[in-house]
Order: structure tokens, then C-alpha cells, then sequence
């Protein structure tokens, strides 16, 4: 399925070599952060994650594909690799998943990314939002700052999505509906999940340009982002990309995948790891050699460690900020509320 | 394109500037011309506002709020959105995200429920989930409350819900005059208000006084006496408050003194008003139309009691609403607590002897 119209000639170019490299860095770097996670929380440093092995050729691809001057990615919460990809403060990310701050305690402002959020449709309407406010600033001359809006199979039944497409295609706004289609809703897959076919199906629906791309291929990914990028920027209004992918593990460490699906399908659905084609591919192509992966992994490593570190140095938040941060300008009740707590607290 | 209608609706606003400094001075006006008054002035003042909604933008708003605002400000600043009030509400967010002050409007209050998940799970909660950085400057305009016979939800009361919202900010104006004072005070806060307007009320004129100040509107946050009494303080808001006015008076035939204190802000309430009112007149009844369990009469009456429990000569009495779905046209002067009602319930109060 590809209804977006071709770029004209030149408009986005091929990724270099180095480029290639550098997403396989991200790639490596994702994969042995988002494994480690999981061995963090079996340790008891955090208590809960969203694992997206399988998913990195999907989510280093488009957020590497993000202009951090201009455009704004609305995640929900297994967008790890998206905020590496972004050149997020890792630790800050990570902060959600230790329980220290809903959200994360990184700068959405500064790093182009929102507040990580559990209700998976929310986040659409808000890219819809957002990207209005860029035609009404903005002019269509290939520089508008575009909002890439990230969901899943499973949030593409929610009310808001349908509602955030037609808004956009109604309004024309520059927003690149990025499905990470990775076949479970938790326990529930896309057959059971998605009427019509696919996502990108749907999207034809409301006259919204759509590309269905190997999921698991980070240069198409990269490449298919792009193309909706540049037709968004140029004024013509949303596009959607569908990355056909699969989560290879249980959707959060709390799930138990074998409850609703064998080994031998997991296998199956997953089929070739993104990660292994990529370097397949960057060896036949001469591009990388085994000294470049060795340094790469041992990169990923150095960055784990120092990621770890930092979250295990987190403290708790000052309560005090429970009460500062609900409003701009506070209320006489949270105020009372605040002093009343610090009074009783053991914490002050 | 769009950036040419911002240009042109700021050339606008100069006028309108103007136009504001010769309206000074008092105007009958009814509530439906107050709060588009001061949303031609909200516009006018502020570049970054934005009205959207259901047919807000050519009809001007199935009561008129937005009537003319198009015409004047552009396409770009006064908008029609899809019917999808999680969309409008969704929107906003963004909108807020990306600088602007969205002034959206649920064209009915029952219509905010679908919106809910957006109001509470997103507006309520972006300032706090982004640690401050992102604010929800958002005014929610909401016509509310029954009492024009509408079909199912065109009338609900949905404060004691709203006000339970952590990050929600809530007021209901009761006059002309309050209308234009808080929606403009509302309309300049950096947090999300749910402004919600007493639909049966609209059409009703009543003075407005322009000047800004604490001679006019009193503290802008606080709760408002709207009439002084010694003998019992009657608390409401919104439609609730000129009908406790007509009480005040039939009372008054009989010697009764009543105070009428306008809550006006649900959220913050102001509990220093309610202790003052009560410290003087020992006696409290809270009136409000949504039904009783649950109510923002129960917060209210625990206010009082709280700042006045030495002095209250009576537990505080509640008039309200029913726990029954609001209920059809026919059934409705029933359900809305009326006049009998309001007096039985002072009369309980007066009449309380300690057991």
C-alpha cells in the first residue's frame, strides 16, 4: 500500500554511509538499553518497563528522520527508541520507568519530545493540535515544523484516532501519522485488533496519503518517514506511515506472552532479527566490518552503565512538587494541602 | 496565508482597543452580549487566542456567544471544528502545546462527557506530567445547567465532577456583569478553566460595568456577596444564584435577612468567604441543581463547617438537584430546586433546636 505521492527528484536523499552507520550505533544501543531494562526491573532497580525488542529498525528509523529545529514528536510509551534516535537525556527518559516522575523528567521544549502517556490515543489529537498551530504560524513553503504522532495497532481503535485523522485531513495539517503496527495489543493481535485491512487502509478513508513499509528494515523506515516529512512540510496536509513490525517480547514486564501465543509463533511473526539483517547488509555493502559492531556494541555497553548509574542515583522527588507542579498559579487549598504535608511528613 | 488573517486580526484589535476605552462606563447588557463582549475583547487582546468549536464560527454559536467574532478575526482565529468534542478538547492541547490559548466550547454541557478522557487525562495533567514546561492556558467555555427545557443532555451540572479533576480550574458566572469580569479574568490564566456558563441565564440583562477593579468585580478569585443579610447565609452559583436572590426577598416579607453569597469559583472555592459570610449570620444552607450525593454542596458545607463549627447555630442544610438523571422538560421545574424548596430548607435551619 502507497498512495503518497512521489517526492520530486532529489528532495530526500539517501542516506550516507556514515549515516548508515550511525543508525546501526542507534540500533545497537537501543536493542542492549531495552534488554537491559528488562534485566533491571528482574533486579529491582526499576519496577516496571515496555519492552520494544524487534521494534528498533521501527523506532530508530522514523526518530532519526526528525528535524529537532522544526518538527515535534508525540509519543506514547514504548517510544524508547524513538527518544535515542532523538538524542533525548537517556536517563531522564528513563525516569518514567524508575517511578520517579510520570511523564520522564526530560524538557519536552528542549527535546522536541512530549511528556511519555499510557492512553495511547490521547497523544494523537494533541500532534493534530500542535501541527495546526504550524499552518496558522507557519508558511507552506517546505518549511513547516511537522508533528510526528506515534501509536499503535491496538490505539488505532480508540475514538481519538478516527477523530485526529479527520481533523487533519480536514484541516490540512502537517502531521505524520506514525503506526508502529507490531501485530499485539497485548494479548490481542491485529486480525482481532484492526477492521479493513490495515491502518494505512483506513487512512485512505479520509483522503490521507499513507505508506505501509517493512517495519523492520531501518533504511526504509528512515526513508518512508522522510517522504511523509516532506509532503507534511510542503503544506499538503497529514500523511501516515504503517511500519509493519512485531513484538518479539511481552508487552510490558508484567505481561506473560505464552498466556496468549506459542513459541513457534513468536518465532514465526518475528522473522528475521532487524538488527542482524541491518548488519548483514552493512557488511555485503562494505559499509561496516566486525571491528566497527565490536565498537559499536561496546558503546551501547558504556552507555547502559552510565544510563544505569544514573537512574540508580535518582532520589525520589520532593514531595513539595506534588503540589507545585499542579498549576502555573497555584491555589489556596494545594497551598494549605502542602504546608499540612510538609508539617506531617517524615521526608522534609 | 494564515499568517496574513493573524496580521489582519491584529490590525483588528487596535480598533477594538479603541472601542473598549468608549465603552467604559456601565451597559445593559444581557448575559449572551457580556461574554461576547469579552470574547471580542480576549481576542482583541490577546494574538495567541483562539476560538473553535461546533458552530462557532458562521452561525456564531448555536446561543450567539461567538456571534460576529468570524467576521471580525478571521477564519484562522474563530473556527468550526468537526462534531467531536474529544477532538476540540484533544486539539486544544496541542494548540496549547504550540503557544496558542485555545478558548474551545462544548456546545452543550452533556457533550463534555465524551470529551472526558481528553479534559481529565490530558488538560488536567500536562502542567504537572511536563514538570511545568507545558502549560494548558486553556478556557473551556461550557453552557450549563438546565432550566430551558432541553432534550437529554442539553442540561447537566457537571461541577462537583470537574472541580474533583486535579489541574482543573472552575467558575460560573451568575450575572451579566460577572459573565464579562470572569471569562476575561479566566481567559488571562496560564491554567485550564472550565467556564461554565448557566444557559437559562443568557438571555437575562443586567448592568455591566466596565471599569476594572475591586469596586466592580471584587477579588477577581473570590467568592462575591451579592446581597447582605444577618440572619442566614444562602451559598449558590450559577442559575441557582438570582433565584436565592428572589428568595432573599420573599423572606425578607417575613423578616427574614438573608445573605446571598455567589460562589462564583467551584474550584478554588473561596473558603474564606464562606467563613466571613457565616461567622456573621451562624446559619448556612447550599443550594445547587446536580444531584445531592456527592455534590459541591457536601464540599461546601464542610468548608463551613470547618471555618465556623463554634459558631454555626445548625448543621448547614442542602437544596439540590435529585439523584435521578436530569430529567425531561415536564419534570424539570421538579427536579431544579424552586423556590418552595430553597424556603423549606431555610426554614429547617432557622428552626433547628439542638436535640
Amino acid at each position: 500500500m502507497d498512495t503518497l505521492p512521489p517526492l520530486a527528484t532529489g528532495e530526500t536523499a539517501a542516506p550516507s554511509p556514515g549515516q548508515l552507520r550511525e543508525l546501526y550505533s542507534l540500533m545497537v544501543a537501543v536493542r542492549h538499553l531495552d534488554s537491559s531494562a528488562v534485566a533491571w526491573q528482574r533486579q529491582g532497580i526499576i519496577p516496571g518497563y515496555a519492552p520494544e525488542l524487534g521494534q528498533e529498525a521501527a523506532q530508530v528509523g522514523s526518530g532519526y528522520a526528525v528535524d529537532l529545529t522544526r518538527d515535534f514528536v508525540f509519543p506514547t510509551y514504548r517510544e524508547m527508541g524513538v527518544a535515542r534516535a532523538m538524542g533525548v537525556d537517556m536517563v531522564a527518559y528513563m525516569a518514567t520507568h524508575k517511578a520517579t516522575w510520570h511523564g520522564g523528567l526530560y524538557d519536552p521544549m528542549e527535546s522536541r519530545l512530549a511528556p511519555i502517556q499510557a492512553v495511547v490515543a490521547g497523544s494523537v489529537l494533541h500532534a493534530v493540535g500542535w501541527a495546526h498551530g504550524q499552518t496558522l504560524t507557519g508558511t507552506a513553503d517546505g518549511k513547516l515544523g511537522v508533528a510526528l504522532s506515534y501509536f499503535g495497532d491496538g490505539a488505532s481503535s480508540q475514538g481519538d484516532v478516527h477523530e485526529a485523522m479527520n481533523f487533519a485531513a480536514l484541516m490540512k495539517a502537517p502531521v505524520v501519522f506514525f503506526v508502529q503496527n507490531n501485530g499485539w495489543a497485548i494479548s490481542v493481535p491485529t486480525e482481532r485488533q484492526v477492521a479493513g485491512g490495515s491502518v494505512a487502509a483506513r487512512a485512505q478513508g479520509y483522503g490521507i496519503p499513507a505508506i505501509q513499509v517493512d517495519g523492520n528494515d531501518v533504511v526504509a523506515v528512515l526513508e518512508a518517514t522522510r517522504h511523509a516529512l516532506a509532503h507534511c512540510r510542503s503544506g499538503n496536509g497529514p500523511a501516515l506511515v504503517e511500519a509493519m513490525t512485531y513484538r518479539r517480547g511481552p508487552h510490558s514486564t508484567s505481561d506473560d506472552p505464552g498466556r496468549y501465543r506459542s513459541l513457534a509463533e513468536e518465532r514465526d511473526g518475528g522473522g528475521e532479527d532487524p538488527l542482524e539483517r541491518f548488519r548483514q547488509r552493512l557488511l555485503a555493502d562494505g559499509i561496516a566490518d566486525e571491528a566497527f559492531f565490536a565498537a559499536a556494541l561496546a558503546a551501547a555497553k558504556a552507555e547502559e552503565e552510565q544510563i544505569r548509574a544514573g537512574i540508580q542515583a535518582l532520589g525520589p522527588r520532593p514531595g513539595n512538587e506534588m503540589f507545585d507542579l499542579v498549576f502555573q498559579e497555584t491555589t489556596p487549598a494545594l497551598q494549605a494541602q502542602g504546608a499540612s504535608w510538609r508539617e506531617e511528613s517524615e521526608h522534609v | 496565508m494564515s499568517s496574513a488573517i493573524l496580521e489582519s486580526g491584529a490590525a483588528v484589535a487596535h480598533g477594538v482597543e479603541r472601542h473598549r476605552l468608549e465603552g467604559h462606563g456601565v451597559e445593559e447588557l444581557s448575559m449572551q452580549q457580556a461574554l461576547n463582549r469579552a470574547l471580542d475583547e480576549v481576542l482583541a487582546t490577546q494574538p495567541k487566542a483562539l476560538i473553535f468549536g461546533e458552530d462557532c464560527g458562521r452561525l456564531g454559536g448555536v446561543f450567539r456567544i461567538t456571534d460576529g467574532l468570524q467576521l471580525k478575526y478571521g477564519e484562522a482565529r474563530v473556527f468550526d471544528t468537526p462534531l467531536a468534542e474529544s477532538g476540540i478538547l484533544g486539539m486544544s492541547v496541542g494548540l496549547a502545546m504550540a503557544g496558542f490559548h485555545p478558548i474551545p466550547e462544548v456546545q452543550f454541557d452533556g457533550f463534555a462527557y465524551p470529551a472526558i478522557n481528553q479534559i481529565v487525562c490530558q488538560i488536567g495533567r500536562m502542567n504537572y506530567r511536563s514538570r511545568g514546561t507545558l502549560p494548558m492556558p486553556i478556557t473551556l467555555r461550557v453552557p450549563s445547567f438546565g432550566g430551558i427545557r432541553a432534550p437529554e443532555h442539553h442540561g447537566e451540572s457537571l461541577e462537583a465532577l470537574f472541580a474533583h479533576v486535579p489541574g482543573l480550574k472552575v467558575v460560573s458566572p451568575s450575572t451579566p456583569h460577572e459573565a464579562y469580569h470572569l471569562l476575561t479574568y479566566a481567559a488571562s490564566l496560564p491554567d485550564p478553566v472550565i467556564f461554565m456558563e448557566p444557559k437559562s441565564r443568557y438571555w437575562q440583562k443586567g448592568p455591566v460595568d466596565f471599569a476594572r477593579g475591586p469596586e466592580t468585580i471584587g477579588s477577581p478569585t473570590g467568592a462575591k456577596v451579592m446581597r447582605q443579610g444577618r440572619h442566614l447565609t444562602v451559598v449558590a452559583w450559577g442559575a441557582m444564584v438570582a433565584r436565592c436572590l428572589q428568595v432573599a426577598d420573599l423572606a425578607a416579607e417575613d423578616g427574614v435577612d438573608i445573605e446571598v453569597l455567589d460562589l462564583r469559583w467551584l474550584k478554588p472555592i473561596d473558603a474564606q468567604a464562606l467563613a466571613t459570610s457565616v461567622q456573621k449570620t451562624r446559619r448556612a444552607v447550599v443550594v445547587h441543581e446536580a444531584p445531592l450525593t456527592s455534590g459541591l454542596g457536601a464540599e461546601v458545607a464542610q468548608l463551613i463547617t470547618h471555618g465556623c463549627f463554634d459558631t454555626l447555630k445548625a448543621p448547614v442544610e442542602r437544596v439540590t438537584g435529585f439523584d435521578v438523571p436530569y430529567p425531561s422538560g415536564d419534570l424539570e421545574d421538579e427536579y431544579i430546586p424552586n423556590i418552595d424548596r430553597i424556603l423549606n430548607g431555610i426554614k429547617r435551619v432557622l428552626e433547628y433546636r439542638r436535640g
